[in-house]
């Protein structure tokens, strides 16, 4: 197996934040902390509105664990980036050097003190044994060790946010391309009634 | 009576206000540098599959448990559930 990606098609999503919720839900992630969100650009512009959904995208060559003072960050062999709770200290480096913006970090203590650094996990966890209760309240839900994908992508009402092998979603992401074609064709009227037919002879019933 | 009163109030709320200041400490470890310290971290496919569910893989045998996951990803791909 290659590595665990996410890939998301900004012609498919439709900025309806269901990956984010069903993050927040299955992870049961704090208010104020968002593994995941949608961005848009050209926000309202007809035609050229595009949205994307952006998590930790499990770097292979992670900035977040090059900069991290203590050394919290880990790789699985599945090319999942995780951290150790235990270790971090809530500098907020890695946040600094993230280029997604990934890292979160909860308020704690009585004035809202920065927290523990809180990510995306690609839903397997983390270094507490697997399905444990000290392991969801830290990290969240396990499901790869469930043998299932992030609940984001497969969530996906449109499917525009894919997850898994980053083989494989390569594959299903360049066929979906090469079948769809480009311009109109992508959203409009051709997607959603095929190709114009052609008109009924002069005095033939319809 | 009323300064007594109005000392043990502002007593009170400065012990408030101190305890505020306390900060649980979020650290239990040593560091050292360039390695990672933390736990050892369990590999998924060595759990069994959950007792309710379709998940059919065998503990501990990572190729059945990627080929269980990538029938799931394959899943996403719409394109070849049309018709089935």
């Amino acid at each position: 197996m290659a590595r665990m990606k996410f890939l998301c098609d900004a012609e498919r999503c439709i900025e309806c934040n269901g990956c984010v919720t069903a993050c927040k839900n299955e992870n049961e992630v704090p208010w104020g902390v968002n593994r995941r969100r949608v961005v848009t650009i050209n926000d309202g512009v007809i035609g050229a509105e595009k949205s994307i959904s952006v998590a930790c995208m499990h770097c292979s060559d992670a900035p977040c664990m090059a900069v991290c003072p203590v050394d919290c960050f880990y790789r699985t062999e599945d090319g999942v980036v995780l951290h150790d709770k235990d270790l971090c200290i809530g500098c907020g480096y890695c946040f600094y050097a993230c280029p997604f913006g990934a890292p979160q970090f909860p308020q704690a203590g009585a004035f809202g003190l920065r927290g523990k650094m809180d990510k995306c996990t690609f839903c397997s966890g983390g270094p507490e044994p697997d399905g444990s209760e000290a392991e969801f309240k830290k990290y969240g839900r396990n499901r790869l060790a469930e043998g299932k994908l992030p609940a984001c992508a497969e969530m996906c009402s449109t499917k525009a946010l894919l997850g898994g092998d980053g083989d494989v979603i390569a594959d299903i992401y360049r066929q979906r391309v090469t079948v769809r074609g480009k311009g109109s064709e992508v959203w409009g009227w051709g997607t959603a009634y095929g190709p114009p037919q052609a008109k009924p002879a002069a005095g033939s019933k319809s | 009576m009323s300064a007594r009163v109005m000392v043990a109030v502002a007593a009170a709320l400065a012990c408030a206000a101190l305890a505020g200041c306390g900060e649980r400490p979020q650290s239990e470890a040593t560091y050292k540098q360039g390695k990672y310290q933390g736990k050892p971290d369990t590999r998924p496919w060595d759990n069994a599959p959950l007792a309710y569910g379709n998940n059919k893989w065998t503990k501990g045998d990572k190729r059945s448990w990627e080929d269980e996951l990538k029938g799931r990803t394959l899943n996403q791909n719409e394109n070849t559930r049309i018709g089935q």
